[in-house]
């Protein structure tokens, strides 16, 4: 167990090595190269100096990737040069909504997706199986952007009963907290906290929807066809022979054994939510770190741009990490491995 | 010596390519779902001929109108006009035929880089095959549309730039599936046949291994071309990929998104190409799987 928690360990930081080393050249690419780096820390004197001139940059490149280095873990991603705040505190106050949107997806994703995997599983090749699995293929070749527009079309539109932007109603006035909306309106002690609440949870059901949609359309599909190879197995055939119930046989003994890869499954998609989070926050106004990053993109600044990809990119490979630990704990093969 | 020895039984040998079709037309939804994609194909070559006005046209006297089923519709403009009246139908058409050929470009390009360095990783010692994997494995830990939108903030948008962001994020795909099939392959005893034989690696790849390790390969091949499409489009609608008045379909979708309250035709039949393609090329590819693995067998 030492051995596998180390190699991931050593995996985990080559990864993030090569993360630092591409933002890095990338930072090399931008108009102003690292010179946001040093935004917060050019005295006057210097300026008078240098004058406007931002070549400042420490001219060998290895000093030069030492001191970022030496930056990021002093958590200095520099300062937004459309705001002028500071990047490493704009993303914690973006991020949160992203992460709150992406978990909501997930639990829509898993809470549907597995119980009709299994529904399918269990009624291989009949109509269940067969509008599950088409389902699955529409959900799979489905725009998100196009699917958002639909859903908005239909529901807020036509029925009118969901909001189309934001997280919240403006109506109410909740101070950030925890950074999720849902638990910070529960936390709050405005009279209205319940109805704030009501409103949150409103407001998150569609963007939720439509990013849970390809992770549902996945999680669907891997759960029904690792269900179908375990029922097939021994030890399933003498569950039944000793007359447990179906029930018990498909929940406790088959999904069971077809947790751990489902859990991979739903790991990887983290990357899928955080790409679809980036179309679904600016279709649905959601102030998230998706947002975030195109907005930057659009008023090319620069900082921000690095730090949102590092920030990312760096939260998943933690997770991923994270999960590769757990799964290490969870499996009884890979513990034992050397 | 009786009679039945005069002639023998002319068995024909069904080649590989014979046998995944005869598997694949049993399958009657891949079939129509290859019909539909052929018939996008067909209908992005002859694009010019089959599109009725010029894709940029705007005739200014019919903005906004609907498709050609209601009432205010007229059959000169099947789907109806978008914002400044431009037909639709046209700039669809025009757009089938630059997504598929974008796609058809961006999966050439990462396919052909990606088996290259499938096939190097395989046949390298540690370090190198090391490297590579590295990287591929932190490309693919980066979520792929914020790579693109990235290599894109920096390199510029525009068409050619969201072309190359797409191709390099699918690159690592078929880094590992190459390599994972070669490796399966590799110590087989008819590939030592082979070097023993003396023969080269390029030589060795594709007249050996190449025939033995086409069906992922070939999956992988329509996984990349959807995600393409897919990606492209994504890339145009949030503006970063294909400008406007470029007729892409992500583009016309993100220009129709703005009026979309009440000129939803605008924003459901674009979408509805982008699904059916997408559908088609996904549909296939699971029969093509389903096919090969029948064959496996």
């Amino acid at each position: 167990m030492f051995y596998s928690i180390s190699k991931q360990g050593i995996n985990f930081l080559a990864s993030f090595f090569v993360l630092t080393l591409f933002t890095f050249a990338l930072a090399n690419f931008f108009p102003e190269k690292l010179a946001f780096l040093y935004a917060n820390q050019i005295d006057q004197s210097l300026m008078a100096n240098h004058g406007t001139n931002y070549d400042l940059v420490e001219p060998n490149l290895f000093n030069s990737y030492l001191f970022y280095l030496q930056q990021l873990f002093d958590g200095n991603l520099g300062i937004s040069s459309v705001r002028g705040t500071s990047v490493f505190s704009e993303f914690f106050t973006y991020f949160p909504a992203t992460l709150e949107l992406s978990i909501v997806a997930l639990l829509f994703a898993i809470f549907l997706g597995v119980p009709l995997g299994i529904l399918a599983a269990r009624h291989k090749n009949q109509w269940q199986d067969k509008s599950v699995v088409s389902s699955t293929l529409i959900g799979y070749s489905m725009p998100i952007f196009w699917w958002a527009m639909l859903l908005v079309l239909f529901f807020s539109l036509w029925l009118g009963v969901s909001p189309v932007a934001s997280r919240i109603g403006f109506e109410y006035d909740i101070s950030p907290v925890t950074g999720f909306m849902l638990v910070d309106t529960l936390l709050s002690d405005q009279p209205y906290s319940l109805e704030a609440f009501k409103s949150a949870l409103h407001h998150i059901v569609l963007p939720s929807v439509v990013l849970g949609t390809v992770p549902l359309a996945i999680i669907t599909r891997s759960t029904r066809s690792s269900m179908i190879s375990i029922l097939n197995e021994d030890y399933i055939i003498s569950a039944k022979a000793r007359g447990l119930s179906p029930v018990t046989v498909l929940w406790k003994h088959a999904l069971r054994n077809a947790a751990l890869p489902l859990l991979t499954i739903i790991g990887l998609q983290v990357s899928t939510l955080i790409t679809g989070s980036l179309i679904t926050e600016s279709i649905f106004a959601w102030p998230g770190a998706g947002k975030w990053l195109l907005e930057a993109v659009y008023r090319r600044d620069f900082p921000v741009i690095h730090g949102a990809i590092l920030a990312i990119a760096s939260f998943v490979i933690l997770t991923h990490f994270i999960l590769d630990l757990l799964m290490t704990y969870l499996d009884p093969k890979l513990r034992r491995k050397k | 010596m009786n009679s039945q020895s005069q002639f023998y039984l002319h068995t024909r040998i069904p080649s590989t390519f014979y046998l995944w079709w005869s598997h694949f037309k049993k399958n009657k939804l891949a079939l129509v779902a290859l019909v539909v994609f052929v018939l996008f194909a067909l209908t992005a070559i002859f694009a010019n001929i089959i599109a009725p006005h010029d894709p940029t046209a705007q005739f200014t006297e019919f903005v906004h109108l609907p498709p050609s089923w209601y009432d205010a519709g007229q059959t000169q403009f099947v789907f109806g006009t978008d914002y400044i009246g431009r037909d639709l139908f046209s700039r669809l058409v025009l757009g089938a035929r630059l997504s598929l050929s974008l796609a058809l470009v961006v999966v050439l390009l990462s396919s052909s880089i990606g088996i290259f360095l499938g096939v190097i990783t395989s046949f390298s010692n540690f370090w190198l095959d090391a490297l590579i994997m590295r990287i591929m494995d932190f490309i693919l830990a980066i979520p792929s549309l914020i790579l693109a939108v990235v290599i894109v903030a920096v390199i510029g948008p525009g068409l050619p730039n969201a072309i190359y962001a797409v191709a390099l994020v699918l690159i690592p795909h078929f880094v590992l599936t190459t390599r994972t099939a070669i490796r399966q392959e590799k110590n087989k005893e008819y590939v030592t046949a082979m070097i023993l034989d003396g023969a080269s690696l390029p030589r060795l790849f594709f007249t050996t291994i190449l025939p033995n390790i086409l069906p992922p390969i070939v999956i992988q091949l329509t996984f990349a071309f959807s995600t393409a499409i897919l990606e492209i489009a994504t890339l145009g609608f949030l503006g970063l990929g294909a400008q406007p008045p470029f007729p892409e379909w992500g583009t016309i979708l993100s220009e129709s998104y703005n009026n979309f309250m009440f000129a939803s035709w605008t924003v459901t039949i674009p979408g509805l190409a982008i699904f059916f393609t997408l559908l088609s090329i996904n549909l296939v590819g699971d029969g093509l799987r389903d096919a090969m693995e029948i064959e496996k067998k």
